[in-house]
């Protein structure tokens, strides 16, 4: 049973509309991480909001674990499902950094000193419980983040889906944040999705999933990201190590093909 | 800007500061009430020092704590303006005289009275706020307003709501201070002295910044659905509130400034003959 399943998932926002999502089949099995890559509109924020159940596809199915987010028990899977959202300030419930991420927990009905271990843990794995009694509006934006994934994780989820978590935040902080991402999906053995249109970001994930006008684009490894030209044509920039590559071959050198990390490129150029 | 909506919190660690915010609260409450039983100098300086002494205990810089009573400087004006205007008592002294205008004694004895219970009014919930977190008032709020749960009051919703509220208020600074620098950057003038064209001025701010709450609004109650919110309801909390030693000491301490201050105006002590003193009173 794969842990997050789409089964031919059309949905709109309004009747008559465009689709946002258009007969999308894909799944994500326990411990994978997955890229969702896409221009803006091309329906990935929908597609994060389908997983846990903030939507219901008018046609097809979404399964978490099994179960539809059609069903009465949204709670349940909402509890396996963690989304960060894009912007911090507007997913910050608290004054104080502990209260926030002890939000989720104290959602589920759980005892004062079990909330109290969770939110300690989830703040140690992100590196932030210096900050515990701190007001979060006073941290940057990549703390900020951090404190948001805090409060994700406190509840324990199976799998985490950052919609476009890192899109406002300068590139040092992304790429901070990123990093405290996989080390915990490699640690807690989570599964992740990770929504974003910068294809560098991605670049880790065992999946890409590319997204266009709502449907499904191109899928497989990280190999996608090598098709630059295909990319580029629905809005999309590759790997700055690829797009060098493929600039350094049309000036006529002898470049390997499968150049993604700028390590490969390094190694590619010092033959 | 931002300060101000925060509160004015002190940051500091104190005995006040730790005391139960629901003792403070109802201390709090049972203070303004006890104003109102003060009706002599020697009252007031009782209250005073006392005032001192919770100040001098919970580290806050005196200074910050009277800074507050700017506030009130117009209104204390306003008071002291009408008490003297409409001064019905006793017209024998005369202090001090021009043209028409007669200043008595009483008057001005009566004045300074009414000042002072305007001042240690503005006193005693500053020294709360001072002293005690937002959360921390929430909490002690919603804890003393619990019995109106029984009447089907949503008390826990409403305790979610306030401190929603107190957490939303710096961001809407943030954004009101966006959208008037990018009214500005378009020559916008909200510095006119026309209060109709600076009143006119703030109709393209509001409209953006109303439409910006509900954006945020909305994609709130998204985070929140998705940490699995269902309603306040059923919710249990992280942080526990716990009555410790200093409570109790702190409601004495409290109840003998207020059994001073009832002595003071009720003479339930016979044996003590306030009118000896009363050259003060």
């Amino acid at each position: 049973m794969s842990l997050i399943e789409f089964d031919n998932v059309t949905f709109s926002y309004r009747a008559g509309l465009r689709p946002a999502i258009k007969n999308l089949s894909f799944t994500l099995e326990s411990g994978e991480t997955l890229a969702l890559i896409g221009h803006n509109g091309s329906g990935k924020s929908t597609l994060a909001r389908l997983c846990n159940g903030l939507l219901i596809p008018d046609k097809g199915e979404v399964r978490v674990d099994g179960q539809s987010t059609r069903g009465k028990n949204v709670f349940d899977i909402r509890r396996k499902v963690g989304v960060v959202f894009q912007n911090p300030d507007n997913q910050t419930v608290a004054t104080i950094i502990e209260d926030d991420v002890a939000f989720g927990p104290e959602n589920l009905g759980l005892k004062s000193e079990e909330i109290r271990k969770r939110v300690d843990d989830a703040l140690e794995s992100v590196g932030m419980l210096g900050y515990a009694k701190r007001d979060p509006f006073r941290l940057s934006g990549g703390q900020k983040q951090r404190v948001a994934i805090a409060g994700v994780l406190a509840l324990k989820p199976r799998v985490m889906i950052l919609d476009e978590s890192t899109a406002m935040l300068d590139p040092l902080s992304r790429r901070e944040v990123m990093e405290v991402v996989y080390d915990l999906v490699r640690k807690e053995n989570m599964s992740l999705i990770t929504i974003t249109h910068f294809t560098e970001e991605a670049l880790e994930a065992d999946k890409v999933l590319v997204l266009d006008g709502g449907e499904k684009y191109m899928e497989g490894g990280r190999e996608v990201f090598l098709k630059s030209k295909e990319l580029a044509s629905i809005g999309l920039t590759a790997p700055t190590a690829v797009r060098v590559a493929d600039a350094l071959r049309a000036k006529g050198l002898d470049v390997a093909r499968d150049v993604l990390y700028d390590e490969d490129l390094v190694k590619a150029l010092c033959r | 800007m931002r300060e101000i909506a925060l509160g004015q919190y002190y940051q500091t660690s104190s005995i006040v500061h730790s005391t139960d915010a629901r003792v403070k609260l109802l201390i709090s409450i049972a203070y303004l009430v006890m104003v109102f039983f003060v009706e002599t100098y020697i009252g007031f300086g009782v209250l005073a020092v006392c005032f001192l002494l919770t100040v001098f205990a919970s580290r806050v810089p005196l200074f910050k704590v009277l800074k507050s009573l700017k506030v009130i400087l117009f209104l204390a004006f306003f008071t002291f303006l009408m008490t003297m205007l409409f001064y019905g008592g006793a017209k024998k002294t005369v202090v001090w005289e021009w043209w028409i205008i007669k200043i008595y004694e009483g008057q001005l004895y009566a004045c300074g009275l009414v000042l002072l219970r305007l001042v240690f009014l503005v006193l005693g919930p500053t020294m709360l706020t001072f002293t005690t977190t937002p959360v921390e008032l929430t909490d002690g709020l919603e804890w003393l307003l619990k019995p109106l749960a029984l009447i089907g009051i949503p008390i826990h919703s409403g305790a979610l709501v306030m401190s929603m509220t107190l957490r939303i208020i710096p961001n809407l600074i943030d954004e009101t201070d966006r959208i008037i620098n990018a009214q500005k950057s378009r020559c916008a003038d909200f510095d006119s002295r026309n209060i109709f064209k600076r009143a006119k001025a703030m109709i393209p701010i509001l409209v953006p910044l109303i439409a910006s709450s509900f954006r945020k609004a909305d994609e709130l109650a998204d985070a929140m659905d998705s940490r699995c919110f269902v309603g306040a309801k059923n919710r249990t909390r992280m942080r526990k509130l716990r009555f410790t030693w200093r409570d109790p000491i702190a409601l004495i301490l409290f109840a003998a400034e207020f059994t001073v201050i009832l002595w003071l105006k009720f003479n339930f002590f016979p044996f003590v003959d306030l009118s000896t003193v009363g050259w003060i009173v």
